[in-house]
C-alpha cells in the first residue's frame, strides 16, 4: 500500500498509530472475513432475505416484473386471511395428518429395522458377506426419487408392470389409494435403511469385545448378550436419532410423495403432505397466498419442534445436542 | 493388530451356524431387493419393444434388443444436452460448494479470528428455521431473477450450513494451532497457510463434503422443477421426470393413434426411456462402492459439537 510519510507533528503521529492499529486489526481478521464472505452472502440471499420474504403470507401477493420490493409494495396487506382460508379448508387437516403419520411411521420403522439389521450384521460369521450386504443396501440411498419412481413404475405399471402379471390381476395401482400408505412407508424406509443401519453398525462394532467375553464366561446366551450389552450401548444413538427425526416431523420428503405416485390425482387423499400441497399451490393452482401461509405454518411449527426436541436432547445428553 | 481384533470378533460375536444361515437369508433377501430394481430396469432397457408391448416388463424377456440404446444414439441432441447440463452443474456446483463451505468453516474454526462467534451464530441460525419453499421461490425468481439460468440449479445448493459446522469441528481436530502459528512466524500469509497447510491436512473431510455435494447436484431435479422451463437447460434427472409424464400421455392416446402413426410405433419408447434411466444411474452405481467409506465417514468426520 502506498502512503505519504507524515512529517512529524503530534497530530500526525497519533493518526498514524490509529491507522496502523486498524491495519493491524485488518491484517489479523481481514483474510478470515474474506474466507467467510461468500458463505455469508449466500446465507443472506438464501436464508435471511427469504425468511423476511415470508411476510407474503400476510399479503395478497402478486408478482411484479419490477422486482421483489415492487411486488411487495404493490401487494395488499390482508392480515391473517390466508391462514383463515387455509385452516378452514379440509386440506390443512389432511396434509398435517398425513405428514405427521407418515413421518411417525418412518421413524418407527427406521429405528426398529436399522437397529435389527445392525445387530444381526455384527453377529454374522462372514465379514466379507456383510460388506457386500451393506454395499447393496446403500444403493437406494444414493439414487434420486426420480430414478426410484421408474423402479416403482416397472413393478406397478397397470399394463406392463411385473406385479400385475405376477399376481394375474388387472389393478390400476396408480388409482387405488388404499395400497399407497403401505407403498410409501415401505419405499421411504427402504431407501434410508442402508445408511441408518451402517450408522448403528459402526457403533455396535465399537463396543468393547471384553464385555461379550465376560458375558460368555458368565454363561450368557446370544440373546442375553444382545439384550444386556448391545442394546444398552446403542441406546444413546437411538435416542438422538429419534429426537432429531421428531424435530423434522413436519417436513415431508417431497420427492417420495410427489414423484413416486406420479402426482396422480386419484391418490391425493393419501399422498398429500405439506410439501406437495405447498408446491401444488405455488405452481399448479397458482394460489400463492394459501401456499405461503402453509409454508410459514410448516416453518414455524417445524422450528418450535426442532428447538424443543433439542432442549430435550440437551437434558438427556448435553454432548449430543445440535446447539 | 486389526487382524487380531477381527479374529476375536469372529469368535466372540457370532451366531451359531443355523442362526447364522437364517439371518444371512433375511439380510441377503433385503440386500437383493435393493439391487434387483436396477437390474430389472437394465433388463427392460434391453428388451425388444414388441416383446414389451406383448408381455409387459419381464425379468427375463423372450427377445433381447439393443434398439433402445440405438435409438438413444440417433436421438442424440436432447439427451446429450441434458447430460451436459447435469455434468456442468455437478462439476461447478461441487467446486463452488466445497470451496465456500470449507473456507467459511475454516474461518470460524480459527481462534485468532475475532468475529468467529458472530459468523458461527450467523450460520447456526440458518439451521434452526427454514424459510420455506414459497419464500425461496419468490427471492430466486423475483429478486435474483435466476429463472431459466444455470445459476438457479447451482446457487440454491452452493453452501451447506450443516457441512460448515461439521467441517469446523474437523478443522479444529485435524489442524493444530501450533502448525499454523509456526507457518505464520515463517511469514506465510493466511491464504498460503490455508492452501498449503490446512487443505492437505483436511483432504478426507473435503473429499467427503465434495462427494455429498456432487451426489446432491447429480440427483437434483427439484430446483429444475421449480426454476427451469427452458428446454435447453433441463438436467438429466428432470428430463427423465418429464418423460415419465410425457410417454404416458402418448400411451394414453395410443389406443386410437398408434396404429396408423407407423413411424411413432416404430420408436422403442419403453426401452429407450429405461435406457435413459440406466444412463442416469450408472455413474452412481458404478462409483459409489469405491467412495462408500467417505460417505459413511460423513457423519463421523466431526461430531457436530466440538
Amino acid at each position: 500500500m502506498k502512503e505519504v510519510t507524515p512529517k512529524g507533528g503530534l497530530e500526525n503521529s497519533s493518526e498514524r498509530k490509529k491507522r496502523s492499529k486498524f491495519r493491524q486489526k485488518f491484517a489479523n481478521n481481514g483474510p478470515f472475513i474474506i474466507f467467510a464472505l461468500p458463505g455469508a452472502i449466500w446465507m443472506v440471499f438464501f436464508f435471511y432475505i427469504p425468511v423476511f420474504a415470508n411476510v407474503v403470507a400476510f399479503k395478497d401477493f402478486k408478482f411484479s416484473p419490477d422486482g421483489f420490493m415492487a411486488s411487495l409494495a404493490q401487494s395488499k396487506w390482508v392480515g391473517f386471511q390466508n391462514f383463515k382460508f387455509l385452516f378452514s379448508s379440509n386440506a390443512a387437516w389432511l396434509i398435517t395428518k398425513n405428514t405427521l403419520l407418515y413421518n411417525l411411521g418412518f421413524i418407527t420403522l427406521n429405528l426398529i429395522i436399522a437397529v435389527f439389521f445392525a445387530i444381526v450384521m455384527s453377529e454374522l460369521r462372514h465379514k466379507k458377506l456383510v460388506k457386500t450386504y451393506q454395499t447393496s443396501m446403500l444403493l437406494p440411498y444414493f439414487l434420486s426419487w426420480v430414478i426410484i419412481a421408474y423402479f416403482v413404475m416397472a413393478f406397478l405399471n397397470p399394463e406392463k408392470g411385473l406385479l400385475n402379471s405376477m399376481l394375474h390381476t388387472d389393478i390400476n395401482w396408480y388409482a387405488e389409494p388404499k395400497y399407497w400408505p403401505f407403498f410409501l412407508l415401505m419405499l421411504g424406509t427402504w431407501k434410508g435403511i442402508g445408511y441408518n443401519s451402517i450408522l448403528y453398525f459402526a457403533t455396535v462394532m465399537g463396543i468393547d469385545p471384553t464385555y461379550y467375553e465376560a458375558a460368555m464366561v458368565d454363561g450368557a446366551g446370544k440373546w442375553q448378550q444382545i439384550k444386556n450389552i448391545t442394546i444398552p450401548q446403542l441406546l444413546p444413538l437411538m435416542t438422538l436419532m429419534t429426537i432429531l427425526a421428531v424435530g423434522n416431523i413436519f417436513r415431508a420428503d417431497f420427492g417420495l410423495f410427489y414423484t413416486v405416485p406420479q402426482n396422480s390425482g386419484a391418490l391425493y387423499n393419501v399422498t398429500s403432505v405439506l410439501d406437495t400441497y405447498i408446491y401444488n399451490g405455488l405452481t399448479a393452482t397458482g394460489d400463492i397466498g394459501m401456499s405461503s401461509a402453509a409454508s410459514l405454518y410448516q416453518s414455524v411449527v417445524g422450528c418450535i419442534l426442532l428447538v424443543s426436541t433439542n432442549m430435550l436432547v440437551r437434558r438427556f445428553d448435553g454432548d449430543s445436542a445440535l446447539f | 493388530m486389526t487382524k487380531k481384533k477381527a479374529i476375536e470378533d469372529v469368535t466372540v460375536r457370532a451366531f451359531g451356524k443355523k442362526t447364522d444361515l437364517f439371518f444371512n437369508v433375511i439380510i441377503g433377501l433385503f440386500a437383493i431387493t435393493c439391487i434387483l430394481p436396477l437390474f430389472f430396469v437394465i433388463v427392460i432397457s434391453l428388451t425388444d419393444e414388441n416383446t414389451l408391448s406383448q408381455y409387459g416388463y419381464q425379468l427375463w424377456p423372450k427377445k433381447w434388443s439393443f434398439a433402445g440404446y440405438e435409438y438413444l444414439a440417433t436421438m442424440g441432441g436432447e439427451l446429450m444436452r441434458s447430460l451436459w447440463i447435469s455434468v456442468i452443474v455437478t462439476v461447478f456446483g461441487t467446486m463452488i460448494n466445497a470451496t465456500f463451505t470449507s473456507t467459511y468453516a475454516y474461518a470460524i474454526s480459527r481462534k485468532s479470528f475475532k468475529y468467529r462467534k458472530f459468523f458461527t451464530i450467523f450460520c447456526l441460525i440458518t439451521m434452526l428455521f427454514s424459510p420455506g419453499m414459497v419464500a425461496n421461490y419468490i427471492v430466486v425468481t423475483n429478486m435474483l431473477h435466476l429463472k431459466d439460468t444455470l445459476w438457479a440449479l447451482i446457487l440454491p445448493m452452493a453452501v451447506s450450513p450443516f457441512n460448515i459446522i461439521v467441517m469446523r469441528t474437523f478443522f479444529k481436530r485435524q489442524v493444530s494451532e501450533s502448525i499454523i502459528e509456526s507457518a505464520r512466524i515463517d511469514g506465510a500469509s493466511e491464504l498460503r497457510i490455508f492452501l498449503q497447510i490446512v487443505i492437505p491436512l483436511a483432504v478426507p473431510g473435503i473429499a467427503t463434503i465434495s462427494l455429498f455435494a456432487a451426489l446432491g447436484y447429480w440427483n437434483d431435479w427439484f430446483n429444475a422443477l421449480l426454476y427451469i422451463s427452458d428446454d435447453k437447460l433441463v438436467p438429466l434427472q428432470y428430463l427423465l421426470m418429464k418423460i415419465q409424464a410425457n410417454i404416458e400421455m402418448l400411451t394414453q392416446n395410443a389406443g386410437t393413434g398408434a396404429q396408423f402413426a407407423g413411424g411413432l410405433a416404430a420408436v422403442p419408447k419403453e426401452a429407450t426411456r429405461m435406457a435413459m434411466v440406466v444412463i442416469a444411474t450408472l455413474p452412481i452405481a458404478a462409483t459409489y462402492p469405491f467412495f462408500q467409506k467417505y460417505f459413511v465417514r460423513g457423519l463421523t468426520i466431526g461430531g457436530v459439537k466440538e
